[in-house]
This record gives C-alpha cells, structure tokens and sequence, in this order.
C-alpha cells in the first residue's frame, strides 16, 4: 500500500531554555492510504499533541523543534502558512472529542459545511448546499435536508459528531485524523459513529489517524497501533499480532488492569501514575512503574527492536514472562441474601417546564418515572443507561439532593422524609464522577474529610483528627495527605480522597456516580479495586450507577438497565449482561466496543436517539428504536414479566415468547 | 507645645481598612493558595512598580490622615484653648509650604506675581509684576532665578542618587546575606535579572521616587514649584493635599460596597428562587436611576443637615469630613450592582458543583456552605473589582466635584483644583498649571493603580493561567 503519511522523528517543545517541555519526543510512524492506524496511550501522553502537531495547530507557546511530516510526499512542515491553509481540510483534516465545542452555535449546520466546501472546492450557493446534502446523506444523518437548516443546538451528540464528520469531508481530504471521537458519546451512538467512519475510509480509501485511549475502539477499528508513553511511541503492530502478545510491560498492563466481562478476580494495576513532562526523564520512560525493570532500564534509554513484526522499545521484551490468564475462578462476590437495606418504591422525579411572562407551567420533564429499587447490606446494584436517562437524579433523589416528587425511601427499615433527613446523610453518601469538581480547591483535604465528621456530629469532635488519618490510610494516601490542597493530588488521588469523604460518616450504602468513568484505564483499576476492598472489609452496599458495561461486570452483583426514567430490566448481573432479554438491554450489551476476537460478534443496531423525556413516546418508551416493535409497544407501557430469579423485563415481546 | 488630637469619621475608617488590610495579608502569608497568586504579583515588573508608586501615594495619604489641634499659645494651662484649624502630620511635615500663602496667582517657579500691580517705588507710583513675598524672595534679581533653580534641581537631583545609591546596598548587602552569596554574586544576579523578584524595576522606581522627592525638597521652600492658586496657596501643597482625598473616595467607597455586593449577589445565585428575584429587581431599579441625580439628591440633604445642625460640628474640618463620607457612602450603595452582579453569576456556576452537593449530602448548613464553599471561590473576583474599581472611584470624584456635587468646597481635591482653574483657562494668558498640576497627580495615580490592577488581575483570573 501506498505511504500516505509519514512521521519521522517529531519532536515538539513547550517553552523555551530550562523551562522546556518535550511533550512529543521523536515519534515515527506511517500512515497508508486506506489504513487505520490507532495512536493509543492514556491522557497526558502527547497523544493529542501528535496530531496538533502534524496540522500544525498547535496551542500558543508549542513549536515543533526536530523532525520531518510528509503527506503524499509533502514535506508539510516546510509548507508557508498560507499553503498549510490547504492542507489542512484538504490534505488532511480532523475530528475533535467535543463536538459541541467544535461547531458555532449561532450558525446553522449547512452554512458550516457550505463554508467548509466553498473553501476546497470551490463550490457557492446552490451547488454548496446540494453537496452539503450529499455530504450529510454519506455520514448517514437522516433526513440531511431538513438538518442542513439546523442549529448545532437542535441536534444530538451523535448527530453533531456526524455533522463535524461531514465537514472534516467536505475539502476530500487524504488523512483524517480522529481525536477521541467517540468518547463523549454513549455507546449504542459511538458504535453507530464508528461505523461511519470505517465504511468512509473504505469508500473513499482515505487514511485515518484515530487517537483513543479505549481498547475496545481500537480492536474493532484499527489495522496497525501504536502505544505512546509519556511523548514516546513504545511498541508499535499490526493489530491482531498486538492483541494477541503485546511485546511492551505498558501494554501488557493496560490489558490486564482492563476490567472484562466473566472476570472478577482483582484487577491488576500500573502504580503510580503517567509522569509530568517537566520530570527529567532517564532510561525507559516506564521503568518506575514497571515491575520487570533492571537497573538498566533506568540508566539507558531502549532503542527499537523487532520481535515476529511487531516493534517495541524495551529492553526485556524478548524475555518477558509468558502472560497468564488471570483465573476467572477468584469470583469473590458474595452471595448471601439479608434483608434489603435499602428500598425504593416508585420514586418519581418531575422538573417542571415554564414558560411565558407568568411563568405557568405547561409541562414535566420526568426525569424519573416511578422507579422501584432494593439493595441488600454488602451486595453492589449497577444502575445502567445511557447518558440522560435520569440515573444520576435517581442517585441524588435517594440522597434528598433533589427533591422526588413522589415515592418512598426506606433505608435500614426507616421510612426517610424531610423530616429525619439527617438519619439519612449518617447512612447514604455519594462519591462523584468527576474528582476535579468534587473537591474544594480552597480547602485542605483534612478540612474535606472532617466537614461530614462535623455537621452530622459523628464522633467526639477530639477523636476526628485520629479518625482522618484511619480513613486517609484506608483509602492508601499517605498520612500528610491531610495537610495538602486537593490540587496536589492527581485524578485518581482524588477519587480516592472524594471516597474517603463518603466514607468519613460510616454510612452502610454508597452511591457511586461514574466514579472511574473520568479516569485512565490503570488508575481505573485502582479505584475499583479499592471500592471492592472496601465492601469486604465494611460490608458496604453499593449504588453503582454507570454506563460502562466492564465496570459493571466486574463489581456488581445486580444490574437494573435504565431507559427513559424507567427501569426496564432487572436481575442478577450474570443473568442481565450473559443473557439479556430487553431489546434495549442486548443492544446496549452489543455496542460495547470488545478487544477479544471480533469474528461472530454480531452487533445490534440501534437506530436514532434516546427521545426527550419531556414528551416520551405514547407506549412503550423504546418501541421508536425496536425491530420487534408491534402494535401493542404502540399502545400501552408494558408490565414486568418474571423471569427466573427475580429476573424481570418491561416487554411486551419478551411476554409474548414461551 | 501641647495638641489635641481629632479623629475625623474618616481617618477612623480609613485606619480601620489599614487594620483590616494587614490582618488580611497577615492571613494569606499563612496560606499557600491564596500566596501563590500575590507572588505572580510580585514578579511583574510592571505591577511592582506600579506598586511602589501606589505606596508612596498611600504614605502621604496615612500621614495626611493623622489630625490634631494646636493648643493657642497664649490659652491658660487650666483651660487650654486649641486653634479652630485642623492640621495634620502632614502639615507639619511640609513645614512652610502650608503658610507660604502669596496674594493671588504666580508661574510655577516664578518669583513675581501673575498680574500687575501699582507699586511705590522710589516715590512714584508704577504699574508693575511685584515681586512675590516668598517664591524667590532669596533673589536679588531675575538673572539669578534661572540658575538658582537649576544649582538647588541639581543639589537635590545628586542627593536623591546618593541616597537611593545607598538603600541600593543596603538592601543588596541583606539580599545577599538572606539567600547566602557573596555581595558580587547577588549584584550579578541583579543585573541579569536572574532574580526571583523584578529586582531592575524596583531599584529603578525607588530611584526615580527618591530623585523626585529631593529635587522637590530643596525647590519648594525657595520656590512655588507649581505657582499658586487665585487666593496665592502653593499648588504643589495643595494637590498633595488632595491625595488624601482621592483615597478616601477610592477605598471607602468600595468598603460600603462589598459587604451589598457579597452578601447580595451570592445570596441571589446560591438561594435562586423569589430571594433571587427580590435582590434582581432592586439592583435593576437602582441601575436605572441616573447615578448623578442620586448623589447630587443625597449631598444636597447632607449639605442641609450640616447647616441647620451647627452645633454638631465644632470645626471646617469636620463638616467638609461629613460631607465626604456622605459622598462615600452614596456612591458606595450606587455602585454594589455590577459586582454583585457578577458574584450572582459566579455563585449560580459553583452552587451545582460537586463539591457544593457533596457538602450538601451531609448537611451542611447554607451558612457554612457560602462561608466555606462559595465565598473563597469568589474572593478573586472581588479582589479584581476592588483594584479596577478604585481608579473609576477616583476619577468619578473629579467629576462631581466639578459638576459641583462633590467633596466640600473648603476640602482639597482634585476635583475641586479643576473646578477652579474652569474660569482661569480663558484668560489671556492662561492660568494652565493649576489644572496642569491636577491632572499630572491624578494621572499618577490612576495610572499606577491599572497597571497595579492589571498585574492583580492577570494573576488571579483562572482563565489567564493558561498562558503564563
């Protein structure tokens, strides 16, 4: 195959003298026409700066200070900025994580795209819209005509992301360059987005640069990968070869603290964390997190050696112990039953709409619409759905964050209202999605622990201090930790410090809101390693609300699947994700994206959007989206139907099978 | 000689902020992430300079702002009698300058009057400039005027460089001892800019002020540096002098804006519903009525009060000092809405963080929530606006003094100097040095604290940090 690009020994610097960054340090790899070639790696690697890099878009006070970008043979980074204007969109164009951040709100998605064609290909007026229409069609946007007259406002993420697809296609551009594509998207859309993207580099036999830190996108997409490390390509393969035996202990580690479905033993962790690029670095970039590393490593930095086609920089490669299966045998959930902790019945959630001078109320968004739970002292419910089907206002409704509108809340046997919310806080507590919002800059970490401590009045307030430093070490911080501001801690520290703030109360139920879904694979593993500690050594339950179908797997022993507001599958964790009976349920259960072989795996399809909860659909919520749907879905919202222990769908298909 | 010392309304308040403000700085040495920011501060050189130039203002600000009486000397020992005139340290600081009172106008440097006059000379009667009774008095004749003043410019000019020359290594000499090397280590360190602090800038403003100050001090007893006003005061007294003035009105001012702006516009964006709507509607009521009309209204009242309660002030001093703090405080609660304003926005935005929620799900109470949460994630904000705003407040006084709702006519000020030479500017030829004088000051000032504020600002905005 044709080379399309090629990077050779790319450097890029921030700052000047002393003070300098190499945020990519001397990376080469190529890209063929019609390939895809996956740049993998966790946050803080380059991997971002690689691409910004080669469009030569990088922020203020980054330079590129070595090495050569050829595109079809053009030395690109020779190009005046008046030529690179071409390039960029015609020779090679990109995609953005945000979609929402990379369009202009106030101008509609045809005159975008028109702006985008007038540019490379000359086209103006009619003629631009008819090919934005066409544009739009090839990226699958239903109904393109009428969305060319939309605001970026009026669309869904998914279409959005399509949208910016289309205009990164619209200059026909040889490379297109995927920066996360998916990430900000749900994956029954991302699985929908993703095969845009390969059917377009089919057709078009365009060459893609697709940067993720997902595995699962990378297996299902990628023909050859590379892994960076800290600015550094450290092991570079076709994929199966590398899915098969990765060569480098960072990718081995990534593998395996990777949570996969049928696994419950203890995932395996990288300690530590990616270093800063303002660390001096000697020797392997990896060697002090990496459990194989010989005093050689540290001193001299590898070179690349090739290993049955694969390439790798480490000087152990050819040595590495063979990888063993982690034993599928450790299940180490328990399994007795009590009696409930906690239990839900019919918990609705309304926002009001208003509208008008007197602001009436002319409508409800239900958020939530009469959801019935129960969890069991020591066991982990997973609330799972995708994004804007009320599972986090189910967490914060239960904790009276948001008052219900309707239903009862009766935790440990005690029916919970206004009035004894306090009971309340003493016995639930939440940990957030997001470890930078969840903790007060302004306040040392000490000061966040002990707050709970002091308002609910646990304890004897002499014996807080004690109590800090126990729950510090619980959590694996060091004992100073206290002392510090939260902004010296990295994501996953954090997380850890958001967990021991919940903790601090002794409450028996957590809720948990995504609270790995905002961190690297390998710190991922740590915290959820550490929540499952927790529960055996507490008997904590677990709220698990998330979206992330491996984490789920992995921690929980039941699983009810949100859609809409509404719980539409319930049972065992076993039963839901191996057996799923829901339509939605198995679609969801198909769309994650999976690094074992791909060969049989049959992907459910699901077309369209979630709908606005504000005017659901007559019927059964999902019947827009189902291929089973009849007119029954049409007509009336259906009832549970019991399966084997307790086991239970909301279908009117499921009901009408033997 | 024995006095009384007056505490004016406003020196008590503006010795209360000074309190205030120490104990503040006090508390954020102690903390790192409130330090972090003043050290981007103190690396600007800009903001440095601006800095020194803003506390040599302040200096004469605090000296003006300690009041006394002077007992009269021929007052019993029993019952002792004090002079009617307020002065100040200040005052005794400038020594002559105050009573160097001349008939009418004079040129800066000028040794004769600015309008002819019948004088006897000789027996006969001439129509002529008569020479002023102090500016230049020391003269025999105008050929000596020029170089007279260029001989004392130079004196002072030398003494400023010897002395600046000699805090220069006094502080290199401590410098160096503190971060242990060697004196000709630090002084090459100093010339590179290899220090952690803008060590070029500072010298050379602390020279420049040092320079400024001696060449003033041996002009002005000799000379009127700025000439004089109408009734013949030195106008150089007299903007030194409003500098207090411009003080109170930028700092006082704010004092009464904050705990409205604060308290309300957090209490609006964390509380939201009909409290916010309350707090909405009175700021954009406020907002629509013409600020002028308010003020000049309120004055007005005050100005009445005064008059029809004469037993309640004993002196000049203390009616114009009611009259100002009046000023402040009506200026004070029509200016709490923009800030609060951008609080009310700010607070909306921290009230849904995760933080605030996780705080929340313990039951934590609204006032600990907005003492811990949300006040210290807005400080920056109000410490943004309390710098921006200080010049705007000074620059408003000028004007109302000049539209004449502003300070007392009795009080030095900036505002009021202007005001006075409006007339003077069409004659032929024109008095230009009054107004001159008044602009150059104010300029200073202005200037120093934007730059000082610029520097604040880009070290505190979040949104800046990127860049640095």
């Amino acid at each position: 195959m044709k080379t399309l690009l090629s990077v050779d020994q790319l450097v890029t610097v921030f700052g000047h003298g002393d003070d300098t960054l190499r945020v990519v340090d001397g990376i080469s790899f190529h890209v063929a026409a019609g390939e895809t070639y996956a740049l993998l790696g966790e946050s803080g690697c380059g991997k971002s700066m690689t691409a910004l890099s080669l469009m030569r878009l990088l922020p203020d006070g980054g330079r590129i200070a070595a090495g050569a970008v050829q595109l079809e043979g053009q030395d690109v980074l020779a190009l005046p900025e008046r030529d690179m204007r071409r390039v960029r969109g015609g020779g090679m164009a990109m995609i953005f994580q945000e979609p929402m951040l990379a369009l202009n709100p106030v101008i509609k998605v045809g005159t975008q795209i028109a702006e985008a064609l007038a540019l490379h290909q000359q086209f103006a007026g009619q003629a631009a819209w008819g090919a934005a229409r066409e544009l739009l069609d090839s990226v699958g946007v239903p109904d393109a005509a009428r969305r060319l007259e939309s605001y970026p406002f009026e669309l869904s993420g998914g279409l959005r992301q399509r949208v910016m697809i289309a205009m990164a296609l619209a200059g026909k551009p040889r490379l297109l360059i995927a920066d996360e594509p998916t990430t900000a998207l749900d994956v029954t859309i991302q699985a929908q987005v993703l095969d845009v993207l390969r059917r377009l580099r089919a057709e078009q036999q365009m060459g893609m640069l697709l940067i993720t830190h997902d595995l699962g996108v990378v297996a299902e997409n990628a023909d050859r990968v590379g892994v960076m490390y800290a600015g550094e390509l450290v092991e570079e393969g076709a994929r199966d070869a590398f899915f098969a035996a990765p060569k480098h202990p960072y990718s081995r580690m990534l593998f395996e603290a990777l949570p996969r479905p049928g696994d419950g033993g203890r995932l395996t962790t990288i300690p530590g964390q990616v270093p800063g690029m303002d660390q001096t670095l000697h020797g392997c970039r990896f060697a002090p997190r990496c459990p194989y590393a010989i005093a050689r490593c540290r001193s001299e930095s590898p070179v690349w050696q090739e290993l049955n086609g694969q390439r790798v920089r480490c000087h152990l490669a050819a040595d590495l112990p063979a990888r063993s299966e982690r034993g599928l045998t450790a299940h180490a959930k328990s399994s007795q039953t009590n009696a409930p902790l906690l239990q839900v019945e019919g918990l609705k959630v309304h926002f009001p709409v208003r509208r008008g001078f007197f602001q009436r109320t002319v409508g409800h968004v239900r958020a939530v619409d009469d959801v019935s739970l129960s969890i069991q002292a020591g066991r982990t419910l997973a609330l799972v759905g995708e994004s804007g089907c009320g599972k986090t206002t189910v967490g914060k409704a239960l904790l009276r964050l948001i008052e219900p509108t309707a239903g009862t809340v009766r935790l440990g046997g005690e029916t919970i209202d206004a009035r004894n919310a306090a009971t309340l806080r003493r016995q639930a507590q939440m940990v957030f999605q997001d470890p930078f919002s969840s903790l007060n800059p302004r306040m040392r970490v000490g000061d966040i622990l002990l707050e709970g401590m002091d308002a609910l009045g646990v304890g004897v307030a002499r014996d807080r201090r004690s109590a800090m430093t126990q729950l510090l070490r619980q959590v694996g911080l060091p004992d100073d930790a206290g002392a510090r501001y939260p902004h010296a801690f990295s994501g996953g520290q954090r997380q850890r410090i958001a967990i021991a703030r919940a903790l601090a109360v002794s409450p028996r139920l957590v809720i948990c809101d995504e609270p790995t879904s905002a961190l690297d694979v390998s710190v991922q593993a740590q915290i959820l390693n550490l929540l499952k500690d927790l529960q055996d050594s507490l008997g904590l339950a677990y709220l698990f609300i998330t979206h992330n179908l491996a984490v789920v797997d992995y921690l929980a022993h039941d699983v009810a699947v949100m859609y809409l507001g509404r719980i539409v599958e319930q049972g065992s964790a076993a039963a839901v994700l191996r057996a799923p009976r829901h339509p939605y349920t198995q679609a969801l259960v198909s769309a994650v994206p999976r690094i074992e072989s791909t060969i049989g795996h049959d992907m459910i399809r699901l077309a369209g959007d979630q709908p606005s909860p504000l005017n659901p659909p007559q019927g059964c919520h999902f019947h827009p989206r189902c291929s089973h749907a009849s007119e029954a879905c049409r007509q009336t919202y259906p009832d549970p139907t019991r399966l084997e222990n307790g086991h239970w769908v909301r279908c009117h298909w499921v009901a009408g099978q033997p | 000689m024995s006095v009384m010392p007056v505490v004016l309304w406003t020196d008590a308040l503006i010795f209360a902020l000074l309190a205030c403000v120490l104990v503040l700085v006090w508390l954020i040495r102690r903390q790192e992430h409130l330090r972090a920011p003043w050290r981007v501060v103190a690396q600007r050189p800009m903001a440095m300079g601006a800095a020194l130039v803003l506390s040599a203002f302040v200096a004469i600000g605090l000296l003006d702002s300690l009041h006394f009486r002077e007992r009269l000397p021929d007052s019993p020992a029993d019952a002792p009698q004090y002079s009617i005139d307020v002065l100040s340290v200040f005052d005794i600081l400038v020594g002559d300058l105050r009573t160097q009172q001349e008939k009418t106008y004079s040129a800066p440097l000028a040794m004769q009057l600015y309008a002819k006059e019948f004088v006897q000379r000789e027996g006969k009667t001439v129509r002529e400039y008569p020479r002023l009774k102090f500016g230049g008095a020391h003269l025999q004749q105008e050929a000596e005027r020029v170089p007279d003043i260029t001989r004392r410019s130079l004196i002072g000019f030398a003494q400023g460089l010897a002395l600046s020359l000699l805090v220069f290594g006094l502080l290199a000499a401590w410098q160096a001892r503190c971060s242990k090397v060697s004196f000709g280590d630090w002084l090459a360190a100093w010339g590179e800019g290899r220090l952690d602090w803008p060590g070029r800038t500072v010298v050379f403003f602390v020279t420049l002020l040092l320079v400024l100050g001696s060449v003033l001090l041996h002009l002005a007893p000799a000379y009127h540096v700025f000439g004089t006003d109408k009734v013949g005061q030195d106008v150089l007294y007299i903007s030194l002098k409003s500098i207090r003035t411009g003080l109170v009105i930028g700092t006082l001012t704010t004092l009464v804006t904050l705990p409205l702006a604060i308290g309300l516009g957090i209490a609006a964006g964390y509380f939201r519903g009909w409290i916010d709507d309350v707090i909405q509607y009175v700021y954009t009521v406020l907002n629509s009525i013409p600020g002028v009309l308010l003020i000049a209204a309120a004055v007005l009242i005050v100005q009445v009060y005064i008059e029809s309660n004469p037993e309640l002030f004993d002196t000049a001093a203390r009616r114009a000092d009611i009259r100002l703090l009046a000023l402040c405080l009506i200026m004070g609660v029509t200016s709490w809405t923009g800030l609060a304003r951008l609080l009310r926005g700010e607070s909306l935005k921290l009230r849904t963080l995760d933080y605030v929620e996780a705080a929340r799900a313990f039951g934590v109470s609204h006032a600990r929530i907005i003492s811990r949460h949300i006040f210290p994630n807005v400080f920056h904000l109000v410490l943004i606006a309390i710098v921006l705003d200080f010049s705007g407040l000074v620059l408003a006084e000028a004007v109302l003094s000049y539209v004449g709702v502003g300070v007392d006519p009795s009080m030095h000020s900036w505002g009021n100097m202007i005001n006075g030479s409006r007339l003077e500017l069409a004659r032929e030829p024109v008095v230009w040095w009054q107004l001159g004088a008044a602009f150059a000051f104010m300029f200073t000032l202005v200037l120093a604290a934007n730059l000082f504020a610029d520097g604040v600002r880009d070290a505190f905005d979040p949104r800046q940090g990127i860049r640095r």
